[in-house]
């Protein structure tokens, strides 16, 4: 775990409302893992006070890259970040995807901009035969930004197959089956918990990385628990998370 | 010139007033890749309990104007696995160790302190009577004069080590307690806790935190914080260890000139763990540049 302060190199919109900021900092490009978080400080100002939490959504040699829309303050204030500006970024943080172990298909499983963290697990998955499956309300929130293979689904109908996509996962079980599959997801948490009683009930791996309000992201400040099967503790999103299996987790 | 940034609370002599704010360093373990923790003056434990506390649901933190609230329910690991896991771990590390004590009834009060009395690495203890955000811990005794005055006498006579009292802001007059900590052997008060506050989403309309109310810390509080160790500072003899809103050396002076002995640092942990050590930095710039050669000169040198 680093404090760099990260020149800005560019801000781009890549899609409506949809940033993507590339800052050169060597030492965390160099040690974060696909679904491992930074904290970054805006400002150098009380206000907005706290860091805030974005999973790493790609690197590139020294850069990395986060994805981010406009939520409040903080995230307005880094989409005018320019070249020239700086972020301070606490990193890396948190566990990452487990990408080791016995299986050959991948499937990524995005909500909205719970995509940001798979261009780089993408890249990461070399050699293993990768399918994407991305879902949103709308047309609009599909970010199918550094994915490959991709099958979107959309609540309107919009774009894709009309439904959520946990239910074009299903509709694609049989091909599923015929692989040893490894699950990587990110979304809402009404996807996530559908998407784990989906591959409990068919018996696939499945890691998910979970999101909570929180303040240091290193486990002093507490703020993120969540529940696991043990009753009388929490983890912490942070320091625990952020990926989980989803069986050790109820979200 | 060599500055003397030592300071004393009762007889617990540390080689700067910088303190790390229980809540804000855990046990010391995480922080501790960011920071020297031996450099630093103290470093108060997240408040320990006789048994373990789960704490409270999430959304346990909102961010606020300069701000923030937390209502984490003091979640920590209960006095067994502090004592087995977390003090060697703080010994290790060669930190002066100020242990904060939370408790619903006045005999776990004193069975804490009794428990932890023998442990060197525990230089005070902190008592927290003040959290906002447990039903049955703290508040309803920070509220109660009489309480405070109760809680103190019996864990005075349960350590020979400095006690230390949390005190919370949200009471009319805070400078009645501190007289009572004073008259009652306490040897020192912390000022402040947190205020409580809440916030809405205007959307669903529902609390961001699960709790409802929560602890409001960080800048937004200091000018409270200031006015409140000010009062206590101008009303009775008593060492006050000065909490609020402190980011950075400029508003530690401040503290130290309202009446701080010593201060303790919170919020600012979460945003740059190493801000301890650079606050010491600054106060000895500080001091070297306005001749001062003696750190605790300052306290209490407010000209009203």
């Amino acid at each position: 775990m680093v404090i760099s302060k990260a020149p800005v190199v560019s801000t781009r919109e890549i899609h409506e409302n949809i940033f993507l900021l590339e800052a050169r900092c060597p030492v965390v490009a160099s040690q974060i893992k696909p679904g491992q978080f930074c904290n970054i400080k805006i400002t150098e100002f009380s206000s907005p006070l706290l860091r805030r939490p974005f999973s790493v959504c790609d690197v590139n040699g020294n850069s990395i890259y986060f994805m981010f829309n406009i939520f409040g303050e903080g995230t307005k204030l880094l989409s005018r970040k320019r070249e020239g500006d700086t972020v301070n970024i606490l990193a890396p943080l948190g566990n990452g995807f487990t990408i080791e172990g016995d299986y050959e298909h991948a499937i990524i499983v995005a909500g909205g901009l719970g995509a940001a963290p798979f261009p780089f697990l993408t890249k990461k998955l070399d050699g293993k035969k990768i399918s994407t499956f991305i879902g949103g309300r709308t047309a609009n929130d599909v970010i199918t930004y550094g994915m490959e293979n991709i099958q979107t689904a959309t609540e309107d109908g919009s774009l894709g197959f009309k439904g959520n996509v946990v239910q074009l996962l299903k509709n694609n079980l049989p091909e599923i089956k015929k692989h040893k599959t490894r699950i990587f997801s990110c979304g809402p948490n009404p996807m996530l918990r559908a998407l784990k009683e989906f591959c409990i009930e068919n018996e696939i791996e499945c890691q998910a990385s979970t999101e909570c309000a929180m303040a240091c992201g290193f486990g002093i400040c507490q703020g993120c628990p969540i529940e696991t099967a043990e009753k009388d503790k929490y983890l912490l999103v942070c320091k625990d998370g952020p990926v989980f299996d989803v069986r050790d987790v109820i979200i | 010139m060599s500055v003397d940034l030592s300071v004393n609370i009762g007889n617990l002599k540390l080689q700067n007033p910088v303190i790390l704010a229980s809540g804000t360093v855990g046990y010391g373990n995480e922080i501790s890749n960011f920071t020297d923790l031996s450099k630093i003056g103290a470093i108060v434990t997240k408040s320990i309990s006789l048994k373990p506390r789960k704490g409270n649901p999430p959304q346990r933190i909102v961010e606020t104007p300069s701000g923030m609230l937390n209502a984490i329910g003091l979640a920590n690991v209960g006095l067994e696995v502090f004592i087995n896991e977390k003090i060697p771990f703080l010994r290790e590390v060669n930190s002066t160790v100020i242990c904060n004590i939370a408790a619903s009834t006045i005999e776990e009060y004193v069975e804490c302190t009794k428990a932890l009395n023998d442990h060197d690495t525990i230089k005070a203890f902190e008592i927290n009577v003040s959290c906002p955000n447990v039903k049955e811990g703290g508040l309803t005794f920070g509220n109660d004069t009489n309480a405070v005055g109760r809680i103190t006498e019996k864990v005075r006579a349960a350590t020979g080590k400095p006690v230390i009292i949390k005190r919370t802001p949200n009471v009319a007059t805070i400078s009645e307690s501190a007289k009572v900590v004073k008259q009652e052997g306490g040897d020192a008060v912390s000022a402040i806790n947190t205020l409580v506050g809440t916030a809405f989403n205007i959307r669903t309309r529902k609390p961001k935190i699960f709790n409802v109310t929560g602890g409001l810390s960080g800048p937004a509080i200091k000018p409270v914080a200031l006015a409140k160790v000010l009062e206590i500072s101008r009303n009775v003899e008593i060492p006050i260890i000065g909490i609020g809103g402190i980011v950075d050396w400029s508003d530690a002076v401040e503290f130290m000139i309202a009446g701080s002995t010593a201060f303790q640092i919170g919020t600012i942990n979460f945003i740059n763990p190493n801000a301890g050590l650079e606050i010491i930095e600054g106060l000895e710039k500080y001091c070297e540049e306005t001749s001062i050669s003696k750190l605790s000169e300052l306290t209490a040198s407010y000209q009203i």
